[in-house]
């Protein structure tokens, strides 16, 4: 069976499963096949005797009681959600060896819909990156061009999704780890508000940033997993209580804020590519109207402060004494701290919570951290001041399509600028989208659609729009080489 | 950033580099506190600080047990433990 040429899409994977046209079983075992086949390095650890087991256990449920949720659909979740009793390692060699105890809420929920699990996906370690060449375990290759990122930090589950080892995954994003990714892959991913997917689990990197969210190949799964994936969580403190997404509001005559920052310096190939995409959305009824975000051009100086600075805190917890890598015959306690956490973390995580400890430090404080919590409130009004005017808010994902590896190897400012487009609606807490909408040359880029907080629904019945009239979500890559 | 910040970041942060590891983490400092000093161009004067993105305050729970004991279950992924403790080396003489 080719189940991936047949079936496109996770809708059509539940289709077919509801239908019986093909098994769980089977489906899994084909999964697991293209992985084994697979030479882009997308997953850290596979789960085949397990997800065969589960598969197994689906068709019985299938048989018994017939489809629903997700019953028998593979997934993958990125190795930053903590799944119990396999190893969970956030492409560090810190936690190389670490099994987790307890699933994270998001994998709970996903099993719980019968979702079966084909693996871990590869990551920049700790989720600190744009390329996934931070992670220990080695870069993820894009399925469109074995020489180029995935983009990160959500890489592995990006390039699984579009290379067909996997119909779903999950990601995080921080400052675009899902959208960036996304785009640069040419599927569709989704980062949730601040608070509407639960954090409990999912190892932290930034808590004030951090969201769990799908990636799929259309918006119409995406909406699917995020329906099993939200909802509040008594064990999460930020989790929000919004109630479910699922009503597929008529997103129709809405006013769509294209912001000049975004668009003025973009270059010919990319800004022709959303003109078209602009053009679909014109011709679905909806206005356009120019806007601005004036603070824009902060945001991602204000993001690597306030992000590197939660981040520094966060990873305090590594001393490797109750799990995670531990130095060899160390001398004295501070000599098994500083050697266990030197030799557990790689160069970009260093650079991330030094660059935080010296903003949190005293008499740095108010100039950096402080200052990045104010101009973060800014950002945020720009964007209150902008959904006064317009429902939704449509720019690039990214700047340029997938860069080569070590394209910004010399200056690591240069990689994090490659987030202007997606760490502002982060520091906001917003939901956005990054929807495949052309290409350039033979790499796909992606358009990002912005909505004000708890809007997914709209957000969603407008890219599922676009889609129906689009099929750049459903172009696969060729083979490489 | 001078030799003897790095220092002191290094020890707030409980990190230990070699001296080539050092001299490129110092020269990357150098460039990411030049590219984030972008944020001094704007007055920020009065403007309260935003910790979190939708203006949540942490919420209180039911004061119940809501945890069992899983020591074995959680000393598994523990590097070095004896009866039931943790082992690091020797703090008291």
């Amino acid at each position: 069976m080719s189940a991936d040429a047949d079936l496109p899409t996770l809708a059509e994977h539940c289709q077919a499963l509801r239908s019986k046209a093909v098994g769980a079983e089977e489906l899994a075992r084909h999964y697991l096949r293209r992985i084994a086949e697979d030479r882009s390095n997308s997953f850290i650890t596979v789960c085949e005797e397990q997800a065969v087991a589960d598969a197994k256990r689906a068709d019985a449920a299938i048989a018994k009681q017939g489809h629903s949720g997700l019953l028998g659909v593979p997934v993958a979740h990125k190795d930053i959600f903590c799944t119990d009793g396999v190893r969970t390692t956030c492409a560090s060699q810190m936690l190389a060896n670490f099994v987790a105890p307890y699933d994270a809420t998001v994998v709970a929920r996903m099993k719980a819909a019968g979702a079966v699990l084909l693996g871990k996906t590869n990551m920049d370690e700790f989720a600190m990156g744009s390329s996934t060449a931070t992670s220990y375990f080695g870069a993820t290759a894009n399925p469109w061009d074995h020489g180029r990122v995935p983009g990160g930090s959500s890489g592995g589950s990006a390039a699984a999704v579009a290379g067909g080892l996997a119909p779903a995954a999950t990601g995080t994003d921080t400052g675009g780890s899902i959208r960036q990714p996304a785009a640069f892959c040419g599927i569709s991913g989704l980062k949730p508000t601040y608070g509407r997917v639960s954090r409990y689990g999912l190892i932290a990197f930034a808590s004030s940033l951090d969201q769990g969210g799908p990636m799929a190949r259309s918006a119409a799964d995406l909406r699917a997993l995020l329906a099993c994936m939200e909802g509040h969580d008594p064990l999460d403190s930020t989790s929000a209580d919004a109630g479910p997404t699922g009503n597929e509001e008529c997103a129709q005559g809405l006013t769509i804020g294209m912001p000049g920052e975004y668009w003025n310096d973009l270059d010919a190939p990319m800004a022709a590519a959303l003109e078209e995409a602009a053009k679909v959305l014109q011709r679905h009824g909806h206005q356009r109207r120019q806007i601005s975000l004036p603070h824009t051009r902060f945001a991602v100086p204000t993001y690597y402060v306030v992000a590197s600075a939660e981040a520094s805190t966060n990873l305090s917890r590594y001393d490797g004494v109750r799990y995670g890598h531990r130095a060899q015959q160390p001398v004295d306690l501070d000599d098994l701290y500083c050697r266990s956490r030197s030799e557990g973390f790689g160069t970009e995580v260093k650079r991330r919570i030094l660059t935080g400890t010296y903003a949190l430090s005293v008499g740095y404080y108010d100039a950096y951290y402080r200052k990045a919590q104010r101009l973060r409130r800014l950002i945020r009004q720009d964007f209150i001041d902008a959904f006064a005017e317009v429902d939704l808010i449509l720019t690039p994902a990214t700047p340029e399509p997938a860069f080569r590896f070590g394209q910004h190897e010399a200056d690591p400012t240069g990689l994090y600028k490659q987030d202007v487009f997606t760490a502002p609606a982060s520091l906001a807490g917003l939901p956005a989208a990054s929807i495949p909408c052309g290409r350039i040359g033979a790499l796909p880029v992606g358009m990002q659609l912005i909505g004000p907080h708890f809007s997914e629904d709209r957000l969603l019945a407008v890219a599922e729009a676009f889609q129906r009239d689009t099929d750049w979500h459903l172009r696969k890559p060729p083979e490489q080489p | 950033m001078d030799a003897a910040t790095i220092d002191k970041l290094l020890r707030l942060a409980a990190l230990r580099l070699d001296a080539s590891e050092r001299a490129r983490l110092h020269g990357d400092l150098d460039k990411i506190v030049a590219f984030v000093d972008a944020m001094q161009a704007v007055d920020t004067d009065g403007v309260e600080p935003l910790a979190h993105p939708l203006d949540g305050v942490q919420p209180l729970r039911p004061d119940w047990v809501s945890e069992t004991v899983q020591r074995e279950r959680f000393q598994q992924n523990a590097p070095a433990v004896r009866d039931g403790l943790y082992l690091v080396p020797r703090v008291v003489e």
